[in-house]
């Protein structure tokens, strides 16, 4: 077994993905930029609501806008480029998926297909206009929360998929370590899977009885903890995604070598460990948990920046060593000799940057009171386009200027690489007006999640309005972004020359010291993992179903 | 590992550590802790039980007040608050429906309020002014309308 296995590993590196793994990467990126297309008008429209300047008709109003926006871009383009970045990584590194494992990523597409139809046409009809989040007590219809554990359930079977390919590969290669960026993916859809379980629970046992009217009434705060716990991983699944790019595909590209292989291993495993405990910050002002619980949240969801510090080192001594050896010279002279003209590193180079605000202002959004002074208002709408619109997505966006051609035998011309230096640099601007604008009418108290308003010609209301037409402004710059990412996306996919494509994997340093196997022990990190998820919830969840208030029956008001 | 990096990662590890212990300090010494209160309520039954049973402001001592406010789609019980300069107003506050939140533009007041759950806010106005009270928590087609003002004379 083991001399096939081998050559089958060989014959992948040399002659390129094989065709059907391809055309599963494939439909995954196609979903995952439709969904770009779609979620970023819906995002023009509401832009354009916020700022005063478009009134949307009756039939498609500002919460099932906002609603659809959410889900398509937080849900559906996330998750869909993730898997197929991964199921690609996978294939590529560990010589082929196995056929049960190209299989079970087929059934993961339908079922997320399907659950995505039946969560929309309710929030088409008009009857789940309950955002992303759906605190209960407000109640779609029933079919909304079966989409969204339909979705969940498919999200599942990829996970499952990941780790039975992960786990092959091992038996076959006993005592080797796990190539680096499968270990990301294991690392990714470990926390895919313990992250939705609390919001699966949620949905299947807490809400979908009680939408369906067998159960009377819920416990509200129950449910909104089970759903931050997921939901708080999945921004960090998203980030560990972008950052196995940043560690692994960035420094190939501008022809420099990995930074430590421990190092990066110890980054992964630190995020896969404390992540969900994070989730708690999103509850710092509500009742029922007490303030001690809080601090030691605020704790928790700080130590997640230790590891985001760890690899703001590891990035720029990559790149200043590269640069030298390239002949950059002086303190900061050596930035010359970066390829800025090469949209596969310039892409995700702004979105490191944009970390740097982004990760501070996460810092600040999770310490107790100035997370008070900024909760629900624009502020913090504006700090997840920073991360997400921009650390994670433009990272994205780079990835895809080679993962689609090396998965359409298709290569990148130099016209779309010149396009996508330009998408890029309209998305930043795009970016930093949209979100500078944000964070800013946020401090002044705009609140997130409404719709154009003055409050009756309110005087400090009517001060924010300079703001949100900014916001307008930087959101018709993001559609020209989107519109040119699609095309881009598109034309590599179907029409771009024929070629081969490298899948981009930067070696290790030459004389690097050898890994220790203990990096491998997933089971003692899932157990050390599952111990911070106990330590974090068990109390505040204890409380809430010990000193639970009566329940609350379901509400529709909208 | 370079001992720049080791000096990074020991000033980043600082770091917060010194976040840590400024909110620790301000929270438990000087009592800036975020809104906290335990107290629970049937949500269904809220207009029968005291306090709520009477919402409204009240007098308690020299420049001091208890605000009981409900709050449902999508208004504020009581609105349009007046209050002299200087006043120290304590709010507590229960949702009669869904979660709502209870933010006061230009203050440091910002607090969920769920269903089920009595949540208590306090806030000391010294500058006079109309200040914009309004719900931060997406709570249904009129959410944009959910607001109303304290008055600061």
């Amino acid at each position: 077994m083991a001399i096939p296995k081998t050559l089958k590993e060989k014959a992948n590196k040399a002659m390129g993905i094989s065709t059907e793994d391809a055309r599963i990467t494939k439909t995954y990126l196609f979903v995952a930029f439709m969904a770009l297309l779609v979620g970023g008008l819906l995002g023009l429209l509401q832009g354009l609501n916020r700022a005063g300047l478009l009134e949307l008709p009756s039939w498609l109003n500002y919460y099932q806008v906002l609603t659809a926006h959410g889900l398509l871009l937080v849900l559906v383009l996330t998750a869909f480029f993730t898997i197929g970045y991964f199921y690609a990584a996978l294939s590529h590194t560990l010589g082929g998926l196995l056929p049960i494992v190209r299989k079970m990523a087929w059934i993961g597409f339908g079922l997320k297909i399907v659950g995505f139809v039946f969560a929309v046409i309710p929030i088409l009809r008009g009857n789940a206009s309950v955002m992303y989040t759906f605190y209960p007590p407000m109640a779609a219809s029933p079919w909304f929360y079966i989409g969204l554990a339909l979705i969940v359930v498919g999200v599942w079977m990829c996970a499952f998929g990941a780790f039975i390919q992960v786990a092959n590969w091992r038996k076959n290669n006993k005592g080797k370590h796990v190539p680096i960026l499968s270990f990301f993916a294991t690392g990714v859809f470990i926390l895919l899977f313990f992250g939705s379980l609390p919001v699966a629970i949620e949905v299947i046992v807490m809400i979908i009885p009680w939408s369906f009217g067998w159960v009377k009434t819920i416990n509200v705060m129950v449910a909104r903890t089970l759903f931050w716990a997921f939901g708080h991983t999945l921004v960090n699944i998203w980030y560990l995604t972008a950052v196995s790019a940043w560690y692994v595909i960035v420094p190939k590209i501008i022809g420099g070598k990995r930074w430590s292989d421990l190092l990066t291993r110890i980054v992964i495993i630190a995020l896969v460990i404390m992540n969900i405990t994070g989730g708690f910050h999103h509850q710092i002002i509500d009742p029922g948990i007490s303030a001690s619980v809080k601090f030691m949240h605020v704790f928790m969801s700080l130590a997640i920046g230790f590891p985001s510090l760890m690899t703001a080192w590891a990035m720029f001594a990559v790149f200043e060593r590269t640069a030298r050896k390239n002949g950059g010279k002086g303190l900061v002279g050596w930035y010359k000799k970066m390829p800025w003209g090469d949209v596969r590193f310039l892409a995700p180079f702004i979105a490191m940057l944009a970390f740097i605000p982004a990760g501070a202002g996460g810092i600040v959004q999770s310490t107790n009171q100035l997370n008070q002074v900024v909760h629900n208002t624009m502020w913090v709408v504006g700090h997840f386009h920073l991360t997400l619109g921009m650390s994670v997505v433009m990272t994205f966006f780079g990835i895809s200027y080679w993962l689609v051609p090396y998965v359409s035998k298709r290569v990148l011309t130099p016209a779309i690489n010149k396009l996508g230096v330009i998408q890029t640099i309209i998305w930043t601007v795009g970016m930093i007006i949209m979100s500078g604008s944000m964070h800013t009418v946020g401090l002044l108290g705009s609140p997130r999640r409404t719709s154009y308003t003055t409050y009756g010609d309110n005087a400090t209301a009517l001060g924010w309005d300079p703001y949100l037409l900014m916001l307008a402004v930087g959101g018709t710059l993001l559609i020209i972004g989107v519109l040119l990412q699609v095309y881009a996306v598109i034309n590599m996919m179907f029409f771009a020359p024929k070629g081969e494509t490298e899948f981009p994997i930067a070696e290790e340093e030459e004389g690097a010291s050898k890994t220790p196997y203990w990096t491998e022990r997933w089971g003692l990190w899932i157990v050390i993992m599952l111990i911070f998820v106990g330590m974090a919830y068990v109390i505040p969840l204890t409380e809430f179903i010990v000193n639970a208030p009566p329940g609350s029956p379901p509400f529709k008001t909208w | 590992m370079h001992r720049e990096e080791k000096i990074w990662l020991t000033l980043s590890f600082g770091m917060i550590m010194i976040f840590m212990f400024i909110t620790g300090y301000q929270a438990f010494a000087q009592g800036m802790a975020p809104p906290s209160n335990k107290d629970i309520i049937d949500p269904q039954k809220v207009d029968q039980i005291a306090p709520f049973d009477k919402p409204g402001i009240t007098k308690i001592g020299d420049k001091e007040y208890e605000v009981v406010m409900t709050l449902q789609v999508f208004s504020f019980n009581p609105g349009n608050i007046e209050v002299p300069a200087g006043s120290t107003v304590h709010f507590t506050l229960t949702s009669k429906d869904v979660v709502h939140g209870f933010e006061v533009a230009g203050t440091n007041i910002n607090a969920m309020v769920p269903p089920g759950h009595i949540q208590k806010i306090t806030q000391k106005f010294d500058k006079p002014g109309t200040y914009l009270v309004l719900c931060n928590e997406y709570c249904g087609a009129g959410h944009q309308m959910m607001s109303t003002t304290i008055t600061v004379k």
